[in-house]
């Protein structure tokens, strides 16, 4: 009866955000990552490209980072250099976590 | 005639809109309902007519609430928003509340819930036709000191600017003591009355306060006026004066520096050809350009995650701790010693930064 899917609709829903650990090299290739496969491969790539170049980019400016946090009001991004590449924790704030 | 407000209904469900057009219509205040199924369609109704409320569902399928809420907070800021999800989640409702939305109200499920939804909306509604004067925009710190002082009240004066707060006693129309980020008496007041915005409440006073201000309020007023206008240097006055009020503000601002214990700050205006300021770092245009790097990769996961506005950014090196703080008008960027003591500098750093431009 798999042809009747043809004529269901796409369930709507809200988009979420990533949750969970990304691991990159410096090259931006994922090496691991225990976010959620609802969550673009671009998403990911897109995410360890800004996080690389800021390395990168703080590094030209005399301010070689070894960690980074960037506070979102929804989203806490925090990563760890690593060799070139970078560890990448994203964590969705809720309102009981808000403000840490 | 007195004109209805207008109130705009978006869920994709058009049997929850019915029954929310037939509740909302019983609104004392009797708004004129508008309906639509798709968040594209709401967006082209607000841009053609002015509504005053917006209630939208969350879960639509191609553009879901928070996208259409994140666009309206852009586009139309003077908009209240509410909304009406059957998504119980913690996660939904900080980020709805972090995009400015008014209420964040769950599906009504029973009669009483029912009746606080619609005291809630009928008073979204009705809030600004309250009676009553607000607001002294363009009245300074001194104007209204001045003021209470005349009116021979007694009052406490709170005042906020940014992360620095102040409080300023008068008893009978007399000065009598001030409080300000660890000083007290008249330094305390000549400090708050560098400030040039912020904001200010009226609380209750307190007549048991001690008095540690002696001089009358005339004169500190003047004193403060003529130290501003010294700092302020008009042009009409000759390089060296110019020369000499940057020169003090320099010195004022490197001992807030080290006062707080912080190791630089470079100052970052908002337009697109400036140039960054820097004190107690040799590399201001490299931290400047970075800081303009920073904030667009910050500004472009914003967008693309939907994960909100930019709070700030921490770093740390082997030699210091960083926090880049975007302002309204400029962006800082604060560093501080590595051995730095306290576990969040986000806070501090907002309080050294609030005090730069006084």
């Amino acid at each position: 009866m798999g042809f009747l899917n043809l004529f269901s609709k796409p369930a709507p829903g809200v988009q979420v955000l990533p949750s969970g650990t990304l691991t990159v090299d410096r090259n931006n290739q994922i090496l691991a990552t225990t976010i959620s496969s609802a969550c673009s491969q671009e998403v990911l790539q897109e995410i360890g490209d800004q996080v690389l170049r800021l390395f990168r980019q703080a590094r030209t400016a005399q301010l070689p980072l070894s960690e980074l946090t960037l506070h979102f009001s929804s989203l806490k991004i925090t990563a760890r250099e690593l060799r070139g590449g970078a560890i990448i924790f994203l964590a969705p704030k809720h309102s009981f976590n808000a403000f840490s | 005639m007195e004109s209805r407000h207008k109130v705009l209904i978006v869920d994709d469900d058009p049997a929850v809109l019915e029954l929310y057009r037939e509740l909302l219509a019983q609104l004392p205040s009797h708004p004129e309902i508008f309906t639509t199924t798709s968040g594209a369609r709401a967006l082209s109704m607000l841009k053609s007519e002015p509504f005053r409320l917006l209630l939208c569902d969350l879960k639509m399928p191609k553009m879901d609430g928070l996208q259409v809420l994140s666009i309206v907070r852009r586009q139309f800021p003077e908009l209240r928003t509410v909304v009406m999800t059957a998504v119980h989640s913690e996660d939904f409702r900080a980020r709805a509340y972090a995009l400015g939305v008014d209420l964040f109200w769950l599906k009504p499920d029973t009669q009483q819930n029912m009746e606080m939804f619609l005291q809630c909306i009928e008073s979204l509604l009705g809030r600004d036709e309250e009676g009553g004067f607000r607001g002294v925009q363009s009245k300074s710190l001194m104007d209204l000191i001045q003021m209470e002082c005349l009116s021979q009240s007694s009052t406490v004066l709170r005042i906020t600017r940014g992360a620095l707060t102040g409080r300023i006693w008068i008893l009978s129309g007399e000065l009598i003591d001030a409080e300000t980020d660890g000083a007290c008496g008249e330094s305390a007041f000549r400090r708050i009355l560098e400030w040039k915005s912020g904001t200010f409440e009226n609380l209750p006073t307190e007549p048991g306060r001690e008095r540690t201000i002696n001089k009358p309020a005339n004169a500190l007023l003047l004193e403060a006026a003529q130290a501003m206008d010294e700092i302020a240097a008009p042009a009409s006055q000759n390089p060296e004066d110019v020369e000499q009020a940057d020169h003090r503000k320099t010195v004022w601002r490197l001992a807030s520096l080290t006062r707080a214990g912080a190791s630089f700050v470079v100052s970052l205006p908002g337009g697109p050809e400036s140039k960054p300021e820097g004190w107690g770092t040799e590399a201001t245009q490299e931290l400047g350009l970075w800081m303009q790097q920073a904030l667009e990769s910050a500004q472009k996961l914003s967008r693309d995650l939907q994960a909100g506005s930019i709070g700030h950014l921490e770093g740390r090196s082997l030699d210091h701790r960083i926090v880049l703080l975007p302002q309204e008008e400029r962006t800082y960027l604060v560093g501080w010693p590595a051995d730095a003591s306290a576990p969040q500098l986000s806070e501090p750093s907002k309080q050294l930064v609030a005090s730069w431009d006084s």
